[in-house]
């Protein structure tokens, strides 16, 4: 199966003056068609850096400075400026953390959708203004809202239109970066749905980016763990939760407590825990991949 | 010249370490570097003046208007006497009055900024509403007046600029202390029921260092700037040397229309060399506090893609 | 509209401060101006004159709540006092005849620094490390830490004088009958180069400076991260997106630095004789002319006030944020 999306032994630095720091560390990873892989792990582990990385929409100092990016064959990290410019939103588009932070505040909605259409498919105003409107009730928002400031949407709503603008040009990935982080929880769960509804509609596949291992679980099809730069096991959502293989995402896994079911003690990892030396992925289960690695502990003996 | 408006971004710390470290960094700042070394020099020259040029300068010593030359370095003035001497007595008077005002300013405006940003309420309404009606009047035609109606001298001179100049501070100053007074670290002071003068000055005035750096360094470009408008109309102390007085004299001789340059070049080109300066170290301080202002390591467009350098790809696509 | 309406009684409270401080400084002066006055013009001025300074400066002997309802209507009605310079002449007439001068010197001078500069922080932002990024900045400040007037003498002096590529003084040539003729109006154009450029040469570092760190910041915004992974034109995102967010503050301040440019603009027609109010006020103060000076003051500071408003209207309605509330 030809992958949709294929990242390759990607590594992402920070440049300084005085060192270089990983990312991302030789990550690879393939997503298919109308799939949906979740990204996994705690602050700092990467996952925004490689989401970021795919789009090309990291700043200075961060460089790519290995491995590749294709999107349906296409070498991503050797488009041209212009022909970058034109494949974004089109074949790829992502949904940032903070909707609000990701709509300009002094602009109308339908202006900032509209922007998509005329930029994209040239259209006029008019057009675009249309398709505004289509697309405000894909998402079941009342078009007249299309009038309305950011300022003035609720948190939820603008959760909403922000991903509706994603699906604007109808791309083949669409990428998640913690969409529903910034919101409570009984939101998150309409923002969910609304999600898994769209993508059943239109088809996309998904690079699902979040800390929060339940709601992955229940989304993906695919989850990979990531730690430190690299990713650690990279599994279907089905054989993780059967049971996780790698320490670390063993540890994610039980730190989430169900709300259901008797009384659990919940088991994460001892203080000072370190994962050291990531090797490559290594198939342990058919589709089922873990990188070996050492386990350390540091306690007030050592180092 | 208003000092453009930079965002605030002092990131705090509790105590007095961000001076020092504030102060060190300057240490290694080219532009600080530079500021530093041009108001030395002319410090310098006004400590030395006493000793280079021990009569008074405005003493007649040779002929009229005369250009540059070996023995007047810089010239004479209409009336005869030395433009260099001039000058560097006046920089005495000029660089004394614009520190004092510029300091005395500050102070006014850490005191009002900080008292309105800690106690909040009616206070600072009160305090506010007359921040803002002094930002908005304009700052010429009240120094014009106040400075007219009071008697002329020194003391007069300092005490205008200082009501003409404190206003903008205060308005910086309250903002960031409000932004810091909002910290958790400030609440669980006031809450142990620590005396007030005691939280302002050691927890919210110790992280607005270079903030309170940055006023500091305004209000003295501020006040000499606003002392040579004053003095050149005529408004400053006529007893004393200062460049706005050399200046005064220099228009009202008429030195200008007669193509006499180095009569009223030397002390304007004082004014804008120290007023450089002190913006080189306002500039370099901002630079350090808000690191997203500092110059990139290589060009680039704010828009460019992200830089690719792996090894067969292209260099830099932007 | 509550915030305009806000804004309108806080200009309004200032004015009556600016109108209050002039009733009172007279009042409050340590020494007595009058007799300083009198020594100084010893058998100049003649009765009427001595009694319009005497009722200026409050030296009659009624109390002051008696005196001040009169003052404050006074003014509002328009009469400023007569002027001691320029005697018989009432001091709402001499200054109105110079305002409009002033006015045109300093709003030209003032749109083209705003335009231009913040076109130029704009473009300097979006491409950091360039060459108008890492020098132009530094060298603006440089000229801006010139003093006003002292930039118009070397103007003068260099383009004026020595090249004689400018007229040297006045708003047009001695001679020729103010009409909306082309030859009247170029002319003028021509007598507002020199004075209008040492202006917007001290005060276009500020703005581009401003602008520069603004966008800067803006450009960290995530939105703009979000506009261009939209796929947008640069330029686009340029202008439309960061810039329009960046010119909120730009607006402010225009407000705030209308103060600074009116007092460049004084200074700077003393030098060329420029004939607004800034050009008696060097005669006004040798000459102790106290009811022109606080004439001087009271318009410009209403005038500085009617700009700070209309300036907030626009603000208004650039920011959707303040409409709401």
């Amino acid at each position: 199966m030809s992958a949709l999306l294929e990242i390759e032994d990607l590594v992402v630095e920070y440049v300084s003056d005085e060192r270089a720091v990983r990312g991302a560390d030789r990550v690879s990873v393939s997503i298919g068609e109308g799939e949906i892989l979740g990204l996994a792990g705690e602050s700092g582990c990467g996952k925004s850096t490689v989401a970021n990385a795919v789009m090309r929409l990291l700043k200075e100092p961060a460089r790519i400075s290995g491995g590749a990016v294709r999107f349906d064959g296409q070498d991503v990290l050797r488009m041209s400026t212009e022909r970058l410019r034109d494949w974004r939103w089109r074949e790829t588009a992502m949904v940032f953390q903070s909707a609000m932070n990701s709509l300009i505040p002094v602009m109308r909605i339908g202006d900032q959708i509209a922007d998509i259409f005329t930029t994209h498919e040239k259209m006029s105003k008019r057009a675009a203004r249309a398709e505004a409107v289509r697309l405000m009730e894909l998402v079941r928002i009342d078009p007249a809202r299309l009038k309305a400031y950011p300022h003035q949407l609720s948190g939820g709503q603008r959760q909403r239109v922000v991903i509706a603008m994603a699906c604007a040009l109808r791309p083949r990935l669409l990428i998640l970066d913690e969409p529903t982080t910034a919101l409570d929880v009984v939101v998150q769960q309409e923002i969910l749905a609304e999600i898994k509804q769209l993508q059943a509609e239109l088809g996309f596949a998904v690079l699902f980016i979040t800390h929060d291992m339940s709601l992955m679980l229940e989304l993906s099809d695919r989850i990979g763990v990531m730690y430190a730069g690299r990713i650690v096991e990279l599994a279907p959502a089905a054989a993780l939760r059967q049971g996780a293989r790698h320490a670390y995402t063993q540890a994610l896994l039980g730190a989430f407590p169900s709300i259901t079911g008797p009384r659990e003690r919940r088991v994460g990892l001892a203080e000072g825990t370190r994962f050291t030396d990531i090797g490559d992925l290594v198939e342990v289960a058919p589709g089922h991949f873990v990188a070996p690695g050492d386990m350390t502990v540091r306690t007030e003996g050592n180092r | 010249m208003a000092y453009p408006q930079t965002e605030l971004v002092a990131t705090p710390q509790r105590g007095g370490r961000g001076l020092a470290r504030l102060l060190r960094n300057l240490g290694r700042n080219g532009k600080a570097i530079a500021g530093i070394a041009i108001l030395l020099l002319f410090i310098a020259g006004a400590l030395l003046a006493p000793v280079l040029f021990p009569d008074d300068p405005s003493r007649i010593v040779g002929g009229g208007a005369a250009p540059p030359n070996a023995e007047h370095l810089l010239g004479t003035t209409a009336r005869g006497q030395d433009v260099l001497a001039l000058t560097l007595w006046g920089a005495r008077s000029s660089l004394f009055v614009g520190f004092a005002a510029g300091l005395l300013a500050t102070l006014v405006a850490v005191l009002v900024g900080l008292a309105g940003a800690y106690f909040g309420g009616v206070l600072d309404d009160i305090l506010s509403l007359a921040t803002n009606v002094f930002l908005l009047i304009p700052g010429l035609p009240l120094l014009v007046i106040l400075a007219a109606f009071m008697p002329p001298g020194v003391g007069t001179v300092i005490i205008v600029l200082v009501i003409t100049g404190w206003a903008g501070g205060a308005r910086i100053l309250r903002s960031q202390g409000m932004s810091i007074r909002g910290k958790d670290y400030v609440a669980a002071s006031i809450v142990t029921g620590e005396r007030p003068l005691r939280i302002m000055l050691r927890d919210i005035l110790p992280n607005m260092a270079s903030i309170v750096m940055m006023t500091l360094l305004g209000c003295i470009i501020g006040s000499i700037g606003a002392q040579a408008g004053l003095e050149f109309l005529g408004l400053g102390d006529s007893n004393t040397i200062s460049w706005g007085t050399n200046l005064f004299w220099a228009t009202s001789d008429g030195s200008l229309m007669l193509g006499q340059w180095w009569i009223f070049v030397p002390s304007g080109l004082a004014i804008a060399l120290v007023a450089f300066a002190l913006a080189l170290c306002n500039y370099a301080v901002d630079e350090i506090t808000n690191p997203r202002l500092r110059k990139p390591r290589r060009a680039a467009n704010a828009a460019a893609p992200t830089r690719v350098t792996a090894d067969d790809a292209e260099e830099g696509v932007a | 509209m509550r915030f305009i309406l806000r804004r309108l009684g806080f200009y309004l409270v200032a004015f009556w401060l600016s109108i209050t401080l002039n009733f009172l400084l007279p009042r409050l002066m340590p020494g007595d101006p009058v007799s300083r006055m009198l020594s100084r013009s010893q058998g100049q001025l003649d009765p009427s004159q001595i009694e319009s300074l005497r009722q200026l400066l409050g030296v009659d002997d009624r109390p002051w709540w008696q005196q001040y309802p009169e003052y404050l209507w006074r003014v509002l009605t328009g009469d400023l006092g007569i002027s001691i310079s320029r005697f018989p002449t009432p001091v709402a007439e001499v200054i109105s005849s110079q305002l409009p001068w002033t006015l045109l010197l300093g709003f030209v001078s003032l749109i083209i620094a705003v335009v231009i500069g913040n076109l130029l922080g704009i473009l300097a932002a979006w491409r950091r490390g360039s060459f108008l990024d890492s020098f132009v900045p530094p060298f603006l400040i440089f000229l801006g830490s010139f003093p006003y007037f002292w930039l118009a003498m070397g103007l003068l002096y260099v383009f004026g004088i020595t090249l004689g590529w400018a007229p040297l003084s006045h708003a047009y040539s001695v001679g020729l009958q103010p009409s909306f003729s082309f030859e009247f109006i170029a002319d003028v154009a021509a007598h507002l180069v020199l004075p209008a450029l040492s202006i917007v040469l001290v005060s276009i570092g500020g703005w581009m400076l401003a602008m520069r760190n603004t966008m800067i910041a803006t450009n960290s915004e995530d939105y703009i991260l979000m506009a261009e992974a939209k796929g947008l034109r640069p330029s686009r995102i340029m202008f439309a997106y960061s810039a329009r967010n960046a010119m909120l503050p730009a607006v402010t301040n225009v407000g705030m630095s209308i103060g600074f440019i009116v007092g460049g603009a004084l200074l700077t027609e003393v030098v060329f004789a420029y004939p607004g109010v800034g050009y008696q006020l060097m005669a006004a103060v040798q000459g102790l002319d106290y009811p022109l000076m606080q004439g001087m003051f009271l318009t410009i500071t209403g005038a500085v006030l009617l700009a700070n408003f209309l300036i907030d209207i626009i603000y208004v309605r650039l920011d959707p944020r303040v409409r709401a509330h």
